[in-house]
């Protein structure tokens, strides 16, 4: 389990004047849940989009799965997942289909994509959905298709743009398992979200704030370097703090 | 209704073709209270202020709003509401000054007219009163949009989803803007998918599938919590949570951040529970008896 999938030494990225990424340096493991917080503004975003080869760094070294980010972006862009709030799955087409256009442009072959389709569909106990448009479907039960999506190619490491956002308890609960289980297949889960409790099924976390990360570790070791009763009460010192 | 009711909602039903979106909702609330809908996307709430706001209208039921019917009574009572929807509605091209200027202007009256008001809030944006509001970051157009909302003095607050994809320091600090407002008696009524944030309202209403699950203030929800409830520590969480559901004594078991939360049949578990998670391989455990919290609340309602 000590394998690295992201190694991180002194990213910086810049946008003109503006540094948002300000020497970052950090490392993530094989089947790790990491929490990647941050006050909105933080260099969040930008430091996502380095990491799965949409941006490449000003300077500083980035290797994810093996790659270097600055040199081989379109490796990277093969070998993870991708799962945001606002985008997942085609609307306009059916579950299957879906599973079969992301299984194309990831490069699966014709016979993979049916064996992981059927088997993606009894785990999700969604058989009788197979047929039906993406649009039809509950809102909990599209981030969990859309999850499961993002790592129909066993990807080393998937990207949780806030998951969770707007579902109820339960679906968030159900979602919250379908991670832990995931990274217990050996796959990381590299996740962002402002449900500040969810960090706290995080393995380990780390809290930026304009551009550097201030605190990186397990959330209960934070909860005692903090003398904080929760991560929030962690994030909010933290975030606080940078303001002033 | 009682005289001190802003809101009356009485047997309220709105359908969108098969989609029923609210059904048979009664609620009430009285003057200058904080009242929380809480509840996940599309359980609701955005249709249920869009009616009270006279921007739809019921299909069956009665809204009472400041003593108007909000069908018949709607030219009045737009006068009386502030109004921050969802979606960032302000005009992106124009200036920060400029959209309170357009706001306060629609509604008869002037900044300076109630700057008091706003005075707490908008002092955050107004070094950048220049600024077109398309160009300000999240937390500034929420506190704009807050400033225009509240710029004619409404004696109703109706925000819809004000904090939601808005970090923890901005949320706390935008409910620390709510509570100033009690002293000049608005009563707010706020949505929100945040379950934490129930604790922040004097009254709160849990909504899922169109339905009030519960309404009352928000101790006396947790109170309703029927059962004992413990929380359960393990190194491996994943592993307990599989593990305590095949354990035959088990009711419910949830993740809830570090630990996992556990109603029993009986509400009792004996040394029987240590020797199951044992034989599961799974170590460190502790036990202990919690307090439940609103969202605890929500999943008992939510499975009868």
């Amino acid at each position: 389990m000590n394998e690295k999938v992201i190694s991180v030494h002194n990213l910086v990225k810049k946008f003109g004047n503006f540094i948002a990424n300000d020497h970052l340096s950090f490392e993530v493991y094989q089947g790790e849940i990491f929490g990647f917080l941050g006050a909105n503004g933080a260099g969040k975003t930008t430091a996502i989009r380095i990491l799965s080869g949409l941006s490449r760094p000003t300077s500083g070294k980035v290797m994810v799965a093996g790659f270097d980010a600055l040199k081989q972006p379109e490796q990277i862009k093969k070998n993870i997942g991708y799962m945001c709030q606002r985008f997942s799955l085609y609307e306009d087409l059916t579950v299957k289909e879906n599973i079969m256009l992301y299984g194309g442009i990831y490069g699966m072959k014709k016979q993979l994509i049916r064996e992981r389709t059927k088997s993606l569909l009894v785990r999700l106990r969604f058989e009788e959905f197979g047929d039906r448009l993406i649009a039809s479907l509950p809102l909990g039960l599209k981030q969990k298709l859309a999850f499961s999506v993002a790592v129909l190619h066993e990807p080393k490491i998937v990207f949780l743009d806030e998951p969770t956002g707007g579902v109820d308890p339960i679906t968030r609960r159900q979602f919250w398992e379908m991670i832990y289980e995931t990274a217990a297949r050996g796959i990381t889960v590299f996740v962002t979200t402002h449900y500040m409790d969810e960090a706290e099924y995080c393995d380990r976390v780390s809290i930026m704030d304009e551009g550097k990360i201030e605190a990186l570790d397990t959330p209960a070791e934070l909860k005692k370097k903090y003398q904080a009763g929760s991560i929030e009460e962690v994030f909010i010192r933290i975030a606080r703090h940078g303001k002033k | 209704m009682t005289a001190s009711n802003i809101v009356t909602v009485d047997h309220l039903t709105k359908s969108f073709g098969k989609v029923k979106a609210l059904q048979d909702i009664s609620f009430a609330t009285t003057k200058g209270e904080i009242f929380g809908f809480i509840g996940p996307d599309g359980s609701g709430k955005t249709t249920l202020f869009r009616i009270i706001t006279t921007l739809l209208l019921p299909d069956q039921g009665q809204v009472t709003v400041l003593g108007l019917d909000c069908v018949k009574g709607f030219r009045e009572l737009r006068r009386h509401i502030g109004y921050m929807p969802g979606r960032f509605s302000l005009y992106m091209d124009l200036t920060v000054e400029e959209n309170l200027n357009f706001y306060a202007t629609v509604f008869g009256t002037t900044i300076n007219d109630n700057y008091e008001l706003i005075a707490d809030i908008y002092s955050h944006i107004e070094p950048f009163k220049n600024r077109p509001a398309g160009k300000l970051s999240g937390g500034m157009k929420q506190k704009l949009a807050l400033s225009c909302a509240l710029i004619h003095k409404p004696e109703l607050l109706v925000l819809d989803e004000p904090t939601t994809g808005v970090d923890a320091v901005s949320r706390a600090e935008f409910w620390e803007m709510l509570k100033k407002l009690r002293k000049y008696n608005i009563t707010i009524l706020v949505s929100t998918p945040y379950m934490d944030e129930a604790m922040q309202c004097d009254k709160v209403a849990l909504i899922q599938e169109g339905k009030l699950l519960s309404v009352d203030q928000p101790e006396k929800i947790t109170d309703g919590f029927s059962r004992k409830l413990f929380s359960i520590k393990a190194s491996e969480k994943y592993h307990l949570i599989m593990a305590l559901r095949e354990f035959p004594l088990i009711n419910t078991a949830y993740p809830f951040g570090d630990s996992v939360h556990v109603t029993f049949r009986d509400d009792r578990y004996d040394d029987s529970l240590l020797t199951f998670l044992q034989t599961k391989g799974i170590t460190g455990v502790t036990i202990d008896q919690t307090r439940a919290g609103i969202e605890d609340r929500f999943l008992e309602l939510m499975t009868p």
